[in-house]
Order: structure tokens, then sequence, then C-alpha cells
């Protein structure tokens, strides 16, 4: 890499790391955009394809494909893993990741039932009154 | 073509050699400290897709996702922040090189797809506002305007930081700390494409078909 890029003595302790971890990376990208870039195509073209006739089928793939995308881009955009920050990114993830699922699965389940059990009569699922 | 102003690089460079030790990116505690404000961030993000999985269904007799949604129109705009996160990707082995130049170039790509993007959004939000489905219409709708809008506002800030790089590159050149801040704002930007496939999944394609 350039030289003349390297302004003082870390500078080019940096871009020799740069090279060690440089090549892996690039080609880690190109396969995460690769798979971004289908991850994202084939939920679009299930749904406005209506290539299954199963509502619930596709609802549970174009989940699990988000799921999926969503690791690929923060393995290879944000470029986590078990060294970086000396596994503290990691870690925070996981934190993070256990919160979201809480917050969102939970907050679902409880209000579904919420829903399901207290509203008066059956039609009330066509127009709850939230 | 760098042209880097040692005046202004000096002092940067003293802070970086005590932050930088065995420390990737150059960036020292900042980038786990940018790290934990995403994290944190996410969770906000977590709490609006919570809200809006609860009401999703609180319709109040006013149209449902399948009426509203245009599924061709969020094709589009999740291609361009695709797109965008992608030709950010392609910034950062030039500035990595100490190309000012073609940084600044990818970094301005990115600015203009980030801003079709947000256009393309207001454009969606005037036209269900137009059709009398606004934020006040229904629970549903509440929660949509404001899990898509709080997305959009990110990006919108988003937009205003690509242009305060592209200003400070053309000023400063690529100094360790120009570098430090790009990198996060390329963690940010990622970031935001992470959210939208939360969004474009959860709130569009499984509204549509549910």
């Amino acid at each position: 890499m350039s030289l003349h890029s390297t302004p003082s003595v870390h500078g080019a302790s940096g871009d020799a790391r740069g090279d060690a971890h440089g090549h892996g990376s690039r080609r880690g990208y190109r396969i995460g955009v690769a798979l971004s870039i289908g991850l994202t195509v084939v939920p679009f073209w299930l749904v406005m394809s209506q290539a299954l006739s199963d509502a619930r089928v596709t609802a549970a793939i174009i989940f699990a494909l988000a799921l999926i995308q969503i690791v690929v881009h923060v393995v290879s955009f944000l470029h986590l893993d078990t060294r970086s920050e000396g596994g503290w990114t990691l870690l925070a993830f996981l934190f993070t990741a256990v919160i979201v699922v809480l917050t969102i699965g939970g907050s679902i389940w409880v209000m579904y039932h919420l829903n399901v059990n207290m509203m008066p009569t059956p039609d009330a699922a066509a127009a709850p009154m939230h | 073509m760098t042209d880097r102003t040692w005046d202004a690089g000096e002092p940067e460079i003293a802070w970086h050699e005590t932050g930088a030790e065995g420390h990737e990116h150059g960036g020292g505690a900042t980038v786990l400290g940018f790290w934990i404000y995403l994290m944190s961030d996410a969770l906000i993000f977590a709490s609006l897709f919570a809200m809006y999985g609860v009401v999703s269904t609180g319709y109040a007799g006013g149209p449902g996702p399948r009426q509203l949604f245009d599924l061709p129109l969020v094709a589009l705009n999740t291609a361009l922040l695709l797109v965008s996160s992608i030709t950010f990707g392609q910034a950062i082995p030039h500035m990595e090189a100490g190309r000012v130049g073609p940084t600044q170039a990818w970094l301005a790509v990115t600015g203009l797809l980030g801003a079709a993007f947000v256009g393309v959004e207001l454009y969606e939000f005037s036209h269900l506002i137009a059709e009398g489905a606004g934020p006040q219409r229904s629970a549903f709708l509440s929660a949509f305007f404001t899990l898509v809008g709080t997305h959009g506002a990110h990006v919108t800030v988003g937009l205003i930081w690509i242009a305060t790089m592209l200003v400070q590159l053309s000023q400063h050149g690529l100094s360790g700390e120009m570098r430090r801040r790009i990198i996060c704002l390329s963690m940010f930007w990622h970031f935001l494409d992470i959210i939208w496939i939360g969004v474009f999944t959860f709130v569009y394609l499984h509204g549509v078909i549910r």
C-alpha cells in the first residue's frame, strides 16, 4: 500500500496490519455483497410473485432470510468477529441481541395473548381497540 | 493529491497514539464507544419494532398494509439503501490507501443514493397523508410513521455527516482523525441498512401477506 499516506510511526504499523487483514476482509466483503443482494431479492420475489400459496410458510421464510441477512451484514460489513476490541464488540452485540429478542418477541407474545383473552367478541380481531 | 495540513493534524496524532494501543482501524477507544452507541440505538429500534408489532393490526376501521403499501416502491428504496452501503464499502480501501479524491467520490455517490432513499420515503409519506392515511388515522399508521420515520431521520443525519466529511476531507485530507470519523460513519451507515432489513421484512413484506 502507499507509503505517502503514513504520517507517523504508528501509521506504518497500521498499514502493515491493514495489509494483513486487508485481503481476507476484502474477500469476505465481496461474499457479503453477493449474499446480501440474494437475500434481499428472494424475499421480495417470494412476496411479489406469490410463489407460495401458504402465507404462513412465506412469512416464516422471509423472517428466516432476514435473520440470515442481518448476520451476514454484521459479519461482513460491520466486521464483527471474536477478536476485535478483545471480544467486547461481540459481547455487546450478543447482549443487545438478547434484549432485542426479549423486547420484540416478549411484547408481541404478551399483547397477542392479552388481545385473545380479553377481547369480548370473536370479531374483535378484525378491529381491535388499541 | 494528499494535501495534509500538519498544523491541524499534529495534536490529533498525539491523541491518537495514546489511544491506539493494539487497536484496529486506528480509532482507539472511539470505535468501541461508537459500537456501544449503535447497540443502544438498536434498542431504540427494538422498542419501536415491538410497538409496531403490537398495534400492527389496529386499523381502527382504516386502511391496512395491503391497500397502502406499494411494494415496487419499497423494492426501489431497499435497492437504493443496499447499493449505498456497497458504495460506502468501496470508499474504505481508498481511505486506507490515503487517496482523498476517490474516497470523496465514493462518499458522494453514497450520499446521492442516500438522498434518493430519503426522497422516495418522503414521497411515500406525502402520498399516504394525501390519501388520508396519516399518522393520526390509526394505531397501525402511528406506529408505522414512527418506526419508518425514525429510520429516515437517522438516514438524514447520516447525509449531513457525509456532507460534513466531504467538506472536511478537502480541508484536512486523510488525517488520523478524519479516518476515525469516516470509519464511525461507515459503521453508522451499515447499521442503518441492517435496521432497514427489519423494516422491509417485518413492516412491508409481512404486512402485505398477513
